[in-house]
């Protein structure tokens, strides 16, 4: 195994792109995921890559249709705020049948918000957050490697079905470090794309990339084509971790930080007795229902923890057809909740289901 | 350690600068009355000295910081009270600098009261496991820009190598050839290997000077 780095979060996404081949950046500097540009700032133009620092968020997303277009990996990132200045150009991307990487530390918000760590950009990541019909792969991250991990899987899975990846993660996961390995993280190589405006060399017809369609019956039959291609992504693509889930009687849904908490929380938990267990989504869209329909054969209550007024809460409770209750246990704004909050929030479903 | 007036601590962000610092007060103020810590990073909204500032009170050392450190207010300010460091001659202080040439342009600012009295140590620290400074020659290169950027030339090196909570002694061992050969192209001498207190035991008699840390950490 290779030698591990100590990396904070935001680098080892932007090291992990560099190893999957992505040899173009286009981003606006931003709190908490600033360290993503500073990095490619430095590296790539030691290796030949386009480190590009635009003139606003709005800039850099169509710099990424452009080389998207163009048939190479691409990327850029931004926090909560700039990942809504970046809304339209997704769904032109979207619209292009683009590949392209994502990536959003979230901070609290609405607004400006703050700069503290938060999941309040669930529903804009996984309903869509540009306008039209349309989704992106959304992958959660819980630790730095996962970072780096799920930034290779982002480029792989855009590739391959023509979408746009994002990784959602938060401040926290943004600015934490740990040991991670980048040398060890495997790449399978990018597909061949036909399709990419590479110029014809007099020996092919014209590629073009558009995102309008003049005739609504065309534009109709695009949508029902690419959401044949969706409903590919959710039967093939769901990730997820489970924790001692298999005997629960409660289960928590927690992603990225939450999930963390949370594991400290159903440790303390089974030492007092009470049968509890974790699923983790690792990929928002597409969710995880399977997992969550299983146990809801045998649990009593489910509990939603988030940093956010309660978001994925809703698909749980679709995932597991309303059979039980759902209780959501959060903090907002920027706050963390502690795994004492997350216990107490069991013990307290636990009494109502005694 | 021995301390001048001012000790500095500059490095590439993320390479251990904070908790170096506080620990380095909370010594300090154990041989001397009259000690402040200045927290100088205008890169860095997180990670900041002010997280310790309830030890820094129990202790009676001044903390000399912006006010919108560790807060939501992500602004590059400066502290008010930042002369203080240059002017009150009875005052020992250490110095976290932000991170790379970007932090320490925020240093130049005292550089030519600092180098006038010239009662200062500049250290680099140094963190061989960190991702853009793997070996001697990309340091040298971290250590110019920052020279160039506050216009202070070093006079030390700290080796702070790890790999936080999988650190072994081991690894603090086999970062010494590296630690020396930034030495030996910076021409600096090793001021301190800097080590988790819970390495310290396990490596004193191999390592000097060897200067243990108590991590702050961010309760989560």
């Amino acid at each position: 195994m290779a030698d591990k780095i100590l990396m904070k979060g935001n680098e080892a996404i932007a090291a992990a792109a560099i190893k999957a081949g992505c040899m173009h950046y286009f981003g606006y500097p931003i709190t908490p995921q600033t360290e993503i540009a500073a990095y490619m700032a430095k590296v790539m133009p030691k290796i030949g890559g386009t480190f590009l620092q635009a003139e606003s968020e709005i800039a850099a997303i169509n710099m990424v249709y452009g080389v998207a277009s163009a048939g190479k990996r691409v990327m850029t990132s931004s926090s909560s705020p700039g990942v809504s200045l970046k809304g339209e150009g997704i769904s032109y991307l979207a619209g292009s049948d683009l590949p392209a990487l994502v990536v959003n530390v979230q901070r609290g918000g609405p607004g400006l918000g703050g700069i503290q760590p938060s999941q309040s950009d669930y529903f804009q990541s996984t309903r869509g957050g540009g306008h039209g019909d349309y989704h992106m792969i959304v992958l959660a991250p819980a630790s730095v490697q996962e970072m780096a991990e799920l930034t290779v899987k982002g480029f792989e899975l855009a590739d391959k079905y023509r979408v746009t990846s994002m990784v959602l993660a938060d401040g926290t996961m943004g600015q934490m470090m740990e040991p991670v390995s980048i040398e060890d993280l495997e790449v399978k190589p990018a597909p061949e794309k036909p399709w990419a405006t590479t110029g014809t060399q007099m020996a092919r017809e014209h590629n073009i990339v558009n995102s309008l369609s003049l005739v609504p019956e065309e534009l109709e039959q695009l949508n029902f084509e690419r959401y044949d291609r969706y409903k590919v992504i959710e039967e093939n693509e769901t990730l997820y971790e489970e924790y001692k889930v298999d005997d629960a009687d409660i289960v928590i849904a927690a992603f990225g930080i939450a999930a963390r908490v949370s594991k400290n929380a159903v440790d303390e938990a089974r030492k007092l007795g009470i049968k509890v267990g974790l699923i983790r989504p690792i990929t928002l869209w597409p969710f995880p229902k399977a997992p969550f329909k299983k146990a809801a054969e045998h649990a009593k209550a489910f509990i939603s923890v988030e940093l956010n007024m309660g978001q994925m809460i809703e698909d749980v409770q679709l995932a597991i057809e309303s059979k039980c209750p759902v209780t959501l246990c959060n903090r907002a704004g920027g706050m963390i909740p502690d795994p004492e909050q997350v216990l107490n929030s069991i013990k307290e479903v636990n009494g109502g289901i005694a | 350690m021995n301390y001048k007036r001012l000790t500095i601590l500059c490095g590439h962000y993320g390479s251990g600068k904070t908790n170096i610092a506080v620990n380095m007060a909370l010594d300090l103020r154990s041989q001397r009355d009259n000690v402040a810590i200045a927290d100088l990073d205008i890169v860095n909204p997180y990670f900041r000295s002010k997280d310790s500032e309830d030890e820094f009170r129990e202790h009676d050392i001044r903390l000399i910081c912006s006010e919108f450190a560790s807060s939501n207010v992500d602004l590059p300010s400066m502290p008010a009270d930042l002369y203080s460091i240059t002017d009150d001659k009875s005052l020992s202080v250490i110095m976290d600098i932000g991170g790379d040439d970007r932090g320490a342009y925020a240093l130049g600012r005292l550089r030519d009261m600092i180098l006038a009295e010239d009662d200062y140590e500049m250290l680099m620290v140094v963190n061989k496991f960190r991702p853009l400074t793997p070996d001697a020659p990309s340091v040298i290169e971290v250590m110019r820009e920052i020279e160039a950027a506050c216009g202070i030339p070093f006079t030390g090196i700290v080796n702070n190598s790890n790999l936080a909570d999988e650190t072994s002694a081991e690894d603090v061992l086999g970062s010494r050839k590296f630690a020396e050969e930034v030495c030996e192209l910076s021409g600096l001498p090793l001021v301190l290997t800097t080590v988790n207190e819970k390495l310290y035991d396990a490596l004193k008699d191999k390592m000097s000077p060897l200067f243990s840390l108590k991590l702050q950490k961010k309760p989560i």
